[in-house]
């Protein structure tokens, strides 16, 4: 018997296998037309489609499928016509194929709405591999594009435009991102996620018409501003691809799509339709897995099979532009009298809504935005008695115990919204050793970093020991690489790596390598080898911004500073259009700065008489003063005097974390010196030492360590805290959590570098005056070399030139880096000028 | 193919990036430490800023890598794919030394 089957997708394909799988005996001789160049591949993957994966790589045909003379498969020539009363099939090249039954699974097509202007160059859709590489065409050029629909695929499209690098806008008709699976706080939650990634989001904006702008297009939309962009790419539905079935005189579903029974059957018993082509008793899917159920109903029925189609739950969980967005059940609270509770975290960008029947007893349906963790648990009980109050259920999985001031709900990762609970379950489940693995798992970790002593932590409480080992290329911690370079005299990283690593390295293990290399007097950070190992902060002796640009804090010892040195920083500042801000380490800071513009910068600063602040490096930073004894009434001490000598000591001192310090000149203690990694507070008999301080992700006060010193004792024992920190602590630990993880915490570092318990002080003592007497000023060092000064260029074939991809516009009176709204409008200008 | 000089090859420093200018687009350009050159497009979609070439270069298991500086995305040198993000992926440019030249290539 002949089979003929009208389209080769996942789910035409799928139906070929399960024949296959069940007709042993091969009743069935297959024959499939496909109006694709390609063999069915997986479309829910297409995306990755854009990152490199190949045709070939996402294909789904079982190799062999079609090898043999049972089954044929036709590429690139599509069913034309049916001929129901002949029982044949025409294709478009003229092919005529038999057939005692008739699947169709011709799927779904694009909706473009009919708009002006919807058919220029440059608008696309987003369904087959063709569009993709057509896309790719154009990407070659463009820098901008727009979505039009900001529905799952709408989104799923915006990810791609936007990880392909362009800037990258999402226009939707209705008031929400979303509008099908999410609600209005939902889809609000989601729009914040989505703009935090520079996507711009137009939302109850309806398009009027497209018209030629340039080489690229204008969107005009209904009252308000046009619009533009290289490239458009329509994703506002699908329609399902019935053509065919209607001229042969079958009818369609309500909403279109070849109108089928519960066996997928149309009301000619020879002839199916599966997958997204097909309206179940006038129902349609757009998602795989019912098309996938629809053919293993048709495989059983074209054996004599029974199977009826059950109907499919349309719940959705998935990852949009890394946002968790998961929907199930009666998301929209469509049953009548049923109930809606809300957890809302503005904060973490989470949103979840319960529904649940009018008595609350009974699950219906959810909306899950930002952490979608809960989807798994949640889902399986639309429709169940909770036994219990369902508020319960809405925050994330109770994890009770181990640590009572992190709860499970905790937000450890704030940068990616990982609760407590997340990492537990991921750490549990995917059996997690450490920190790299968790990252590559949940993504904690990956933004700003700030959380990833918390995510040790969590590791430890769920048993795992986590390896000392920094990274893939060296089994060591810091501490025990630092001792190997000092014992050993190793000098550059690949000698170290080939001796006791493996691989080439990378952003974790180099930097820090490069850190303990300058801790030993490695000489010039940028000398040799040494300058391929520094991120690119301390490659360039200035801070990365968000748009690439860099900043530039000359160092300005206590805060102290000269009206000269003040106007020729203001005179820098304005000379070269950085924006300039006062920081909170009592010093200042100028902003967009381009790689080219660096050495003439530091020219100008050094002429003054100023040099680097080490702001970009882990270094000292400042030792922040207030006025003391000097001017203020309570002073006790000459709390700038000390503040500045300590800051020149330990400038540029390369340490395992920044070092901050601070010099109160009394007990009011105006410098904050208590939040510091060093507190000097000034007492009527000399100097209260403190150790361990600092702001930011865990503040901590430092505490104590000895008080009354006089200077010279004050500075010895800095010298040595300091020293035994740098050999000891490990990669980004800051001295709170060094002397925290300490045996013996703050009792014990006073035994070694007070009592000197080990007999390494003198060690100590000289390893400090060494750096002390080595200092130099690296940006005077690095203006003094011409080959070193030639690397501050944007382009090495063009050195005049600068990063187009930087804009700025102009806020308060200063330059501020472009918004990617308003970056569309300056290139704009920029290719009109 | 067209090939096009863009600097030579001692400008290139083991194991950093240089970035070039072509036909209006941003191509980074590194030397490994084996002496082999790659090149990606300079653009890191993680972030959206031109910086690849600004990133340090290293290895994952056998294969080069760079790690943008920005928010530290790993990208796979030979395929210009995220190996941190497998929604990101970065063109690959062909590159090759010709006379002590750095030359890049394109689809003539
Ligand atoms: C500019 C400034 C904010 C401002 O506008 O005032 C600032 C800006 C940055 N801070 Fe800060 N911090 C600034 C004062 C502070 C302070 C206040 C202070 O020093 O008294 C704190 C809290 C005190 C502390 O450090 O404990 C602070 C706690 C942080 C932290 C959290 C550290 C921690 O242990 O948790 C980070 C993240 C890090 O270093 O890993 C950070 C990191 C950063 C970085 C370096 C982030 C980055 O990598 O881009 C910012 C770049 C600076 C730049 O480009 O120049 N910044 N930062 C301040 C510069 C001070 C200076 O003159 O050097
Ligand atoms: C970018 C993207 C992301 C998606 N993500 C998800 C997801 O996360 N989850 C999910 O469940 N679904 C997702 N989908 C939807 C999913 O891909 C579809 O539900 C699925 O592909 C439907 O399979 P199908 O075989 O019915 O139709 P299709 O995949 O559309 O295949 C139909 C085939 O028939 C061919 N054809 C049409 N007419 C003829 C003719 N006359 N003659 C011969 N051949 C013809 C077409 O060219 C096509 O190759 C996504 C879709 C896209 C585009
Ligand atoms: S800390 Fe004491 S000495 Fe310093 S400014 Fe404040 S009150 Fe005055
Ligand atoms: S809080 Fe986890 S990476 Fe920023």
């Amino acid at each position: 018997m002949r089979l003929v089957v009208v389209g080769n997708g996942p789910v035409g394909q799928r139906l070929v296998d399960a024949v296959r799988e069940r007709d042993s005996d091969r009743r069935w001789q297959i024959t499939v037309l496909a109006e694709e160049r390609y063999p069915a591949y997986d479309r829910v993957a297409l995306t990755s489609y854009l990152g490199g994966r190949t045709a070939a790589e996402l294909g789904v045909v079982p190799a062999g499928c079609y090898d043999d003379r049972d089954a044929v498969l036709h590429l690139g020539d599509p069913a034309a016509a049916i001929d129901r009363a002949a029982r044949t099939v025409t294709t478009a090249a003229g092919r005529v194929v038999g057939y005692d039954a008739l699947v169709l699974a011709t799927g779904s097509a694009p909706f473009v709405p009919p708009l002006p202007g919807a058919d220029l160059p440059g608008c696309f859709v987003y369904r087959t591999l063709d569009d993709l590489d057509a896309i790719r065409r154009c990407m070659a050029w463009a820098r901008t594009g727009i979505v039009v629909g900001g529905g799952l695929l709408g989104l799923e499209a915006v990810g791609a435009l936007h990880g392909m690098g362009l800037d990258t806008q999402v226009v939707e008709m209705a008031p929400r991102l979303m509008p099908v699976q999410v609600d209005e706080a939902g889809g609000h939650v989601l729009r914040r996620h989505i703009e935090a990634l520079h996507v711009t989001v137009h939302t109850g904006t309806r398009t009027e018409r497209i018209e030629p702008a340039g080489r690229g297009l204008r969107l005009v939309v209904a009252g308000g501003e046009p619009l533009e962009a290289d490239l458009l790419v329509f994703s506002a539905g699908v329609r399902p691809r019935d053509a065919l079935a209607r001229d042969a005189g079958l009818a369609r579903g309500p909403r279109g799509g070849v109108l089928v029974d519960a066996a997928c059957r149309t009301a000619d018993d020879a002839v199916y339709a599966v997958g997204e082509c097909a309206a179940v008793d006038g129902m349609t899917y757009g998602l795989v897995a019912p098309g996938f159920a629809m053919a293993e109903v048709v495989a059983d029925r074209l054996l004599g099979g029974p199977a009826q189609f059950p109907g499919a739950d349309m719940s959705t969980k998935l990852k949009l532009l890394g946002v968790d967005v998961a929907s199930f059940g009666d998301a929209h609270a469509a049953t009548p009298g049923a109930l809606e509770l809300v957890y809302s975290d503005q904060v973490a960008g989470t949103y979840a809504k319960l529904v649940v029947t009018d008595d609350a007893r009974v699950l219906l349906g959810g909306i899950l935005v930002g952490d979608a963790s809960a989807y798994a648990s949640l889902r399986p009980l639309v429709g169940a008695e909770l036994g219990g109050p369902p508020e319960r259920l809405l925050l994330p999985a109770g994890l009770t115990g181990a640590t009572p001031d992190l709860p499970a709900a905790a937000q450890v990762c704030s940068c990616h919204a990982v609760t407590r609970a997340d990492l537990v379950t991921a750490i549990r489940t995917g059996g997690l050793r450490d920190v790299a693995a968790v990252k590559a798992c949940t993504r904690a970790g990956t933004g700003c970093g700030s959380c990833v002593p918390l995510l040790k932590r969590v590791l430890t409480e769920c048993g795992v020991t986590p390896s000392r080992a920094l990274c893939e290329h060296f089994d060591h911690s810091r501490a025990e690489l630092f001792d190997i370079v000092r014992v050993t005299g190793i000098r550059t990283f690949s000698q170290l790596v080939a001796a006791h690593g493996r691989g080439r390295g990378c952003d974790l293990c180099k930097p820090m390598v490069a850190s303990i290399l300058a801790s030993l007097g490695g000489g010039p950070i940028l000398a040799g080898e040494q300058a391929a190992l520094q991120d690119t902060n301390d490659h360039f002796l200035a801070n990365i911004q968000k748009d690439g640009t860099y900043s530039v804090v000359p160092r300005i010892p206590g805060g102290e500073i000269t009206p000269e040195r003040l106007i020729v920083i203001g005179e820098v500042a304005r000379d070269f259009g950085l924006y300039t801000k006062i920081t909170g380490g009592q010093r200042i800071d100028l902003f967009g700065a381009r790689v080219e513009q660096l050495p003439a910068i530091w020219r100008r600063l050094t002429d003054a008489g100023m040099e680097s602040g080490h702001a970009y490096g882990k270094a000292l930073r400042t030792v922040k003063s207030c006025v003391g004894q000097t001017w203020c009434r309570y002073g006790v001490q000459d709390s700038t005097t000390l503040a500045i000598d300590l800051e020149l000591r330990y400038r540029g001192l390369r340490a395992p974390h920044k070092l901050k310090g601070g010099v109160s000149g009394c007990a009011r203690e105006c410098a904050e010196a208590r939040g510091k990694d060093f507190g000097i507070i000034a007492t009527e008999a000399g100097w209260n030492l403190y150790l361990g301080g600092n702001g930011g992700f865990t503040p901590r006060h430092a505490e104590l360590f000895a008080p009354d010193l006089d200077t010279g004792s004050l500075v010895r024992t800095l010298d040595r805290f300091l020293m035994y920190y740098v050999r000891t602590a490990d990669r980004l630990q800051r001295t709170a959590a060094w002397i925290e993880a300490m045996d013996g915490g703050l009792d014990q570092l006073r035994r070694v570098i007070v009592d000197d318990v080990l007999g390494i002080c003198a060690d100590l003592d000289a390893a400090m005056a060494a750096h002390v007497a080595s200092y130099r000023d690296e940006w005077a060092d690095t203006l003094a070399d011409p080959e070193r000064v030639g690397r501050f260029v944007s382009f090495v074939n063009a050195p005049a030139e600068h990063d187009g991809g930087v804009a700025f516009v102009t806020e308060r009176g200063q330059p501020r880096p472009a918004r990617p709204g308003e970056r569309v409008l300056i290139d704009l200008e920029v290719v009109r000028r | 193919m067209r090939w096009t000089g863009v600097c030579a090859y001692t400008a290139l420093l083991p194991e950093r990036g240089v970035c070039a200018l072509v036909e209006g687009g941003q191509v980074a350009v590194f030397r490994l430490h084996d002496g082999s050159v790659r090149a990606v497009g300079n653009h890191d979609p993680a972030s959206g800023v031109n910086v690849l070439s600004r990133g340090i270069v290293g290895t994952r298991g056998d294969v080069p890598t760079v790690a943008s500086p920005l928010f530290k995305h790993v990208y796979d040198l030979t395929t210009g794919r995220c190996l941190d993000d497998g929604a990101y992926a970065v063109p690959v440019v062909p590159v090759r030394v010709r006379d002590g030249r750095v030359e890049l290539g394109s689809a003539a």
